[in-house]
């Protein structure tokens, strides 16, 4: 292969999108290394701390694209603390130093700052695309500067992050020479915008296309606003409340009457059945609706909406749809291939409207479903088994019924039958989470069936270390494994070490694994990160002092090039 | 803590939207016919809910329904247990903050100085409010008078009537939506005496009287 000139191969290489396939080429030999690393252009980092930003700087300099994710996954649920690390900073100064062409940057769970939002905004000139997903830790005042110093900005997409409101003028920053605009989300944000300031922005970025408002924006800036963008695809509605009476509603069935283009609808908030008469018009050429902070919206007239959209072809909504309204969708919705049912009623005893039946009648009527977040009270194994004849194409299954350790209720038994069936028929199983009682079987059946499985997520399962064992030898291709509160202990810790070196990464919290299990594993394998995580008051004694029998409450183990952290805070040791 | 009153709220034969004339609370099992004749209830039928539940799990479970009252009473776990594991359910904190947003609402007893605050958030429905707000204002007592749910000042024997204003500034008695509604479109409570109540919704003659 040496003989293949250098422009040939670059030729052939600029071919390869992937990741995957780009990694893979880059290891052929020293010369194709080369090429690809001058001709990578969209870098993807899964984990923050496996390697240092300056090396990746260094190895890519024309990325034109990056994306780097921090904390864990389960930091979602809270069970990572506060201050635990993925901060944006060092990524953010690397790339201005090293790549200064770069255009776009996408970060998920990491900790940026107002200065480092300052930063990259007077970084990078042709930087058009801020992606950042539930991230934390900057203010309407880090907005600010990136509205103000990114000439050409096209993208900003802010989703569930935690940002702190400094006022409304963050918005009013875009420069009237701002005409680039192609997507803006700010839905998450809690605080008024000027809403003046955001029509002004809008009438004056003719390619505007995707625009997702937050909360305090009123119905009434909503038709404003839709008067001057009628050719969005993509629209997340402010405040929908709204009284059938006035001037305002009768406008907003004008403004969706005019908005011939849109296919993707969200936001909702705090909408009742009053304003959904307004959407029928656009809701039969809808292939994305997201209802899922409408609490108000269920019954008849969620049905109705729902009977309208029959080329919907992603639906996130609340489990008040119920068994019946999940019949509807089954029966409408013959396109469906992504359904979220999220719950609404996360701290009540739970009287949910949704059951395995639901779960049922949507497979058998959405063969082309393939990516699934369903919460329940309960599931039988009668109807996993059926939906996975039914629906042989998920790549994504993720079940969660809120009663942990809940049995089938009606044969008392677990549910290891019901998502074996589930790991056998469906062959492209990506991701998986089980939920519900489950004894080690349904972790044998894993291993041997769920050949292409990378991601999956455990909790309240399990009868012992037989069962985490059959899952790290059995998925080939496993790149994230995250487990709570399960009988898993050291013999399954380190059974097979070196099955870490080939995932991302682990996380154990509330399990059987042990001090001394986890300093073994850190002895063993040193291209290893092992962090413990220790909020309790023993964090104040020295490591040494507690013993290797003391069970660790978080353990979080990847693989990476970096060893150790230099930002750890004290409750974190990484052995 | 149990929540009769979104699993009624939620049952999506009984309830329609905001359609006033048709808003009911049934207290008729999950997913079984509407046998009575639609009427507006008046406050009391409302707010007589029932802890426990004893009659609802005698009937037959309809498969139709989809809500799920025998594994909730049956299991094991108190609600309340399941709500202290940390990260569980597994719902983003985006999304648990985005669903029960500011809901503090002032609240104001005729004839006394000072208002207090709740967060409608933390009751399941509207018993759990009222027991609440009893202990609040702890000189009444709910007295389950005629089948009738009322604060009573047991000093003055005047009866109270809770009432709140909704975001579109009228005032209502409270009960006469489902739950969440409630919540959603509450701005802020009133207990009225209830000689002065008389005004804010008509009640249907069976409500006042009947025991049922």
């Amino acid at each position: 292969m040496t003989y293949f000139p250098e422009e040939v191969v670059e030729h052939i290489v600029d071919f390869l999108g992937s990741h995957r396939d780009r990694n893979a080429v880059s290891t052929v030999c020293k010369a194709w290394y080369q090429v690809e690393r001058l001709s990578r252009r969209n870098v993807f980092v899964g984990n923050c701390y496996a390697i240092r930003p300056e090396r990746v700087m260094a190895r890519f300099p024309w990325m034109k694209s990056l994306g780097v994710k921090g904390k864990p996954h389960f930091a979602d649920f809270n069970l990572v603390p506060y201050d635990w690390g993925g901060f944006a900073q060092p990524w953010i100064e690397a790339a201005a130093r090293g790549c200064p062409g770069l255009e776009e940057l996408r970060l998920k769970r990491m900790v940026v700052t107002d200065d480092d939002l300052e930063l990259l905004a007077r970084s990078f000139p042709s930087f058009k695309s801020l992606v950042l997903v539930s991230c934390e830790g900057f203010s309407t005042d880090g907005l600010a500067a990136i509205a103000t110093y990114c000439r050409g900005l096209r993208e900003l997409d802010l989703q569930e992050n935690e940002v702190e409101d400094h006022g409304r003028q963050w918005l009013s920053c875009f420069p009237d020479s701002c005409t680039s605009l192609v997507s803006l989300n700010f839905a998450c944000l809690k605080g008024e915008i000027n809403t003046n300031a955001l029509e002004r922005l809008v009438a004056r970025c003719p390619d505007l296309r995707s625009l997702k408002l937050n909360r305090a924006i009123s119905v009434e800036s909503l038709n404003r606003i839709l008067a001057r963008a009628p050719h969005l695809v993509d629209l997340g509605t402010g405040s929908m409340m709204v009284n059938h009476h006035t001037e305002a509603y009768h406008r907003l069935i004008n403004a969706f009457l005019g908005c011939k283009s849109l296919r993707s609808l969200s936001g909702f908030w705090d909408a009742s059945s009053c304003c959904l008469q307004a959407v029928y018009p656009v809701c039969v050429n809808l292939t994305a609706l997201n209802l899922s902070y409408a609490p108000a919206i269920q019954g008849d007239d969620l049905i109705k909406l729902i009977c309208l959209c029959f080329k919907l072809q992603k639906l996130w909504v609340l489990d008040c749809i119920g068994d019946k309204g999940l019949a509807a969708v089954a029966s409408t919705c013959k396109d469906l291939q992504e359904l979220r049912v999220f719950p609404s009623d996360i701290y009540g005893a739970g009287t949910t409207a949704v059951t395995e039946e639901g779960l049922v009648a949507i497979s058998s009527g959405c063969s082309k479903l393939n990516s699934l977040l369903y919460f329940c009270y309960q599931m039988t194994n009668t109807a996993l088994v059926t939906v996975a004849k039914n629906c042989p194409h998920f790549t994504r299954f993720r079940l969660c019924i809120l009663d942990p350790g809940k049995p089938d209720p009606v044969t008392d038994q677990p549910l290891d039958e019901g998502f074996g069936a589930i790991v056998r028929s469906c062959k492209n199983l990506r991701r998986l989470s089980l939920s519900g009682l489950l004894t080690d079987k349904v972790f044998l059946y894993i291993g041997m069936h769920a050949e292409h499985l990378e991601m999956l997520s455990i909790a309240f399962a399990g009868d012992s270390d037989k069962g985490m064992v059959y899952v790290l030898n059995g998925c080939k291709n496993l790149r994230k494994l995250e487990i709570r509160d399960c009988p898993f202990g050291d013999d399954a810790l380190l059974k097979d070490v070196t099955k870490y070196e080939t995932m991302r990464s682990l996380w154990m919290s509330s399990c059987d694994v042990t001090l001394g299990g986890c300093r073994a594993l850190a002895a063993k394998m040193p291209s290893l990160n092992v962090e413990i995580i220790n909020e309790s008051d023993e964090a104040d004694e020295f490591q040494e002092n507690l013993s290797d029998l003391h069970k660790v409450e978080k353990l979080y183990v990847y693989r990476t090039v970096a060893r150790g952290r230099t930002d750890a805070p004290d409750f974190v040791w990484i052995l | 803590m149990s929540t009769t009153e979104s699993g009624n709220s939620s049952t999506e034969s009984e309830v329609s939207g905001l359609d006033y004339e048709e808003t009911q609370l049934t207290l008729a099992p999950p997913g079984g016919s509407k046998s009575e004749p639609e009427r507006k209830r008046g406050f009391s039928e409302s707010v007589d809910l029932r802890f426990g539940r004893p009659a609802l799990e005698a009937h037959a479970k309809d498969p139709a329904s989809g809500s799920s009252d025998g594994p909730v009473s049956g299991a094991g776990k108190s609600p309340a247990s399941k709500a202290q594991v940390v990260g569980w359910p597994p719902v983003r904190s985006f999304r648990r903050n985005a669903l029960r947003s500011c809901t503090y609402v002032k609240v104001a007893v005729d004839g006394t100085p000072y208002l207090r605050k709740v967060d409608l958030d933390a009751y399941a429905g509207y018993q759990q409010l009222l027991i609440a707000l009893e202990e609040m204002f702890s000189c009444f007592t709910a007295r389950d008078y005629t089948n009738e749910r009322r604060l009573v000042d047991p000093v003055n024997g005047a009866a109270y009537v809770p009432t709140y204003e909704d975001k579109d500034g009228d005032w209502m008695l409270v009960g006469d939506v489902p739950w969440k509604m409630f919540v959603a479109s509450c701005k802020r409570l009133r207990l009225m005496k209830s000689s002065e109540a008389v005004n804010l919704a008509p009640r249907t003659p069976q409500g006042c009287a009947n025991a049922r």
